[in-house]
């Protein structure tokens, strides 16, 4: 188990350091992401006051987007001077190196929710931090099982030749309840009157769903990467 | 095998489907849907057609994936394809009923929702076999194990959720006047389903052949 983590935590560290020299990933996406808030607040502010209950939504299918966008990158620097093939051939559990590119995206992404949520909160007048526990919960739960599915959808694609458009069109749909989970538990967090119970729900479920789509991918990953 | 179960398949759906409007039109008119709730014979037996698809596409995609073997990859396209057209039924037939009982098109209720998602996912596969080009059949396989993982999130969302579909505990309690009739049209739907499978995967199959035997030429 310790060498599972240490090839785990060898992958991250190169991701981190590859990452660190050009920061390519972390400012693309960071912008992307605001971006995209800004996009939502022209669709839903009316008379200079942002729609009721649209802040949930805006916050998790901004995550997803950005997401979408950092996994295809994630993946695609692998595919320079052929160092996939290198990651593979190297004698280590395959899994552990999926485990690795899923932290190393883990980490960009909780960089990005850290901007995104302030974002959204003062943007559309949302009480994020009003129950900042369960928010974090809800959000940490909810990346991890877009991204566990995203990361190993991704991998997949990388030898495929229209893979830009192959991911979205794989991901969203299978990780559709991982959004209405995500956007449920938020929406009841800033409601007027927030309902703990249900979002507890939520979060139950996300985890539910985790355990079952990270189990999935990590079973998965080693037969489908093999040539 | 296949050439011998393909015609028995067959002529038993058809004879079930030739004599189904029959026992449908003979069944009682329900007290408060009337004609409408005949589109449940339909409704059901297309639904159940596309889980038993999902079904087989999820175990031909793990035997695939770990055994690669061929046979399972044509008939995980063959299940693929069906639970798309049966899927799709469902998803018409739903709203025709659901116009008249609900007095809307379309309700975002847990099943509803959970439907069109897993008509998505099975767009996305054949959309993945059609553009991935080589080696999309393993890629293929991956998906089609989170298709059929996702079936489990459909059958407890609508226990957790609140919802206005009708419940499908229903079934089993049926009187007899309305269960002869779904279970009529239930089980034609099931043949008709495992006769196109075998239909499909032998065309599969056949096509593989043929590019082999292209491919043979080629490099001659």
């Amino acid at each position: 188990m310790s060498e599972f983590l240490r090839v785990a935590w060898l992958v991250v560290r190169k991701d981190l350091r590859v990452e660190s020299r050009s920061r390519e990933m972390l400012f693309t996406t960071l912008f992307f992401a605001v971006s995209c808030v800004l996009v939502f607040s022209f669709g839903f502010v009316r008379g200079g006051q942002a729609v009721e209950g649209a802040a949930a939504g805006i916050l998790w299918i901004t995550i997803a987007f950005s997401g979408t966008l950092a996994l295809g990158r994630a993946f695609e620097r692998e595919r320079y001077h052929d160092a996939l093939r290198g990651l593979l051939l190297a004698p280590v559990d395959r899994p552990a190196i999926y485990v690795g590119k899923l932290l190393g995206l883990l980490l960009l992404l909780a960089v990005v929710e850290a901007v995104v949520v302030v974002m959204v909160a003062f943007l559309f007048r949302a009480p994020l931090f009003q129950h900042s526990g369960l928010l974090l919960a809800l959000l940490a739960l909810g990346t991890v099982g877009f991204a566990s599915v995203g990361t190993l959808f991704s991998a997949m694609l990388v030898r495929t030749k229209s893979r830009a458009v192959l991911l979205p069109v794989m991901l969203y749909p299978v990780t559709i309840p991982v959004l209405i989970m995500g956007v449920s538990g938020t929406a009841a967090l800033i409601q007027p009157e927030p309902d703990l119970v249900m979002a507890r729900l939520w979060i139950s479920l996300l985890l539910f769903f985790d355990a079952v789509f990270l189990t999935l991918a990590l079973w998965t990953f080693e037969p489908v990467m093999t040539e | 095998m296949n050439r011998r179960l393909f015609p028995l398949l067959t002529a038993v759906s058809l004879l079930l489907f030739v004599t189904a409007p029959i026992i449908i039109v003979r069944a009682p008119y329900e007290s408060t849907m009337g004609l409408v709730q005949k589109i449940f014979y339909f409704h059901f037996p297309a639904w159940m057609a596309m889980f038993l698809s999902i079904f087989v596409l999820g175990i031909a995609s793990v035997i695939y994936l770990f055994g690669r073997k061929p046979t399972a990859d044509r008939l995980a396209v063959a299940a693929a394809e069906l639970a798309t057209i049966f899927g799709l039924m469902g998803l018409v037939t739903g709203p025709l009923w659901g116009v008249k009982a609900w007095g809307v098109w379309w309700q975002w209720d847990a099943r509803l929702t959970m439907a069109v998602i897993l008509e998505l996912i099975l767009v996305a596969y054949l959309l993945l076999r059609q553009y991935g080009g080589a080696g999309a059949d393993r890629l293929a396989a991956g998906l089609g194990i989170f298709a059929m993982a996702n079936v489990p999130f459909l059958y407890i969302s609508t226990e957790i959720w609140r919802t206005v579909h009708p419940r499908t505990s229903v079934v089993p309690t049926l009187p007899i006047d309305f269960g002869l009739p779904l279970w009529w049209s239930f089980t034609g739907f099931i043949v008709l389903c495992l006769a196109l499978l075998s239909a499909r995967s032998r065309l599969e199959e056949q096509r593989s052949t043929l590019e082999r035997l292209y491919q043979a030429l080629e490099e001659d």
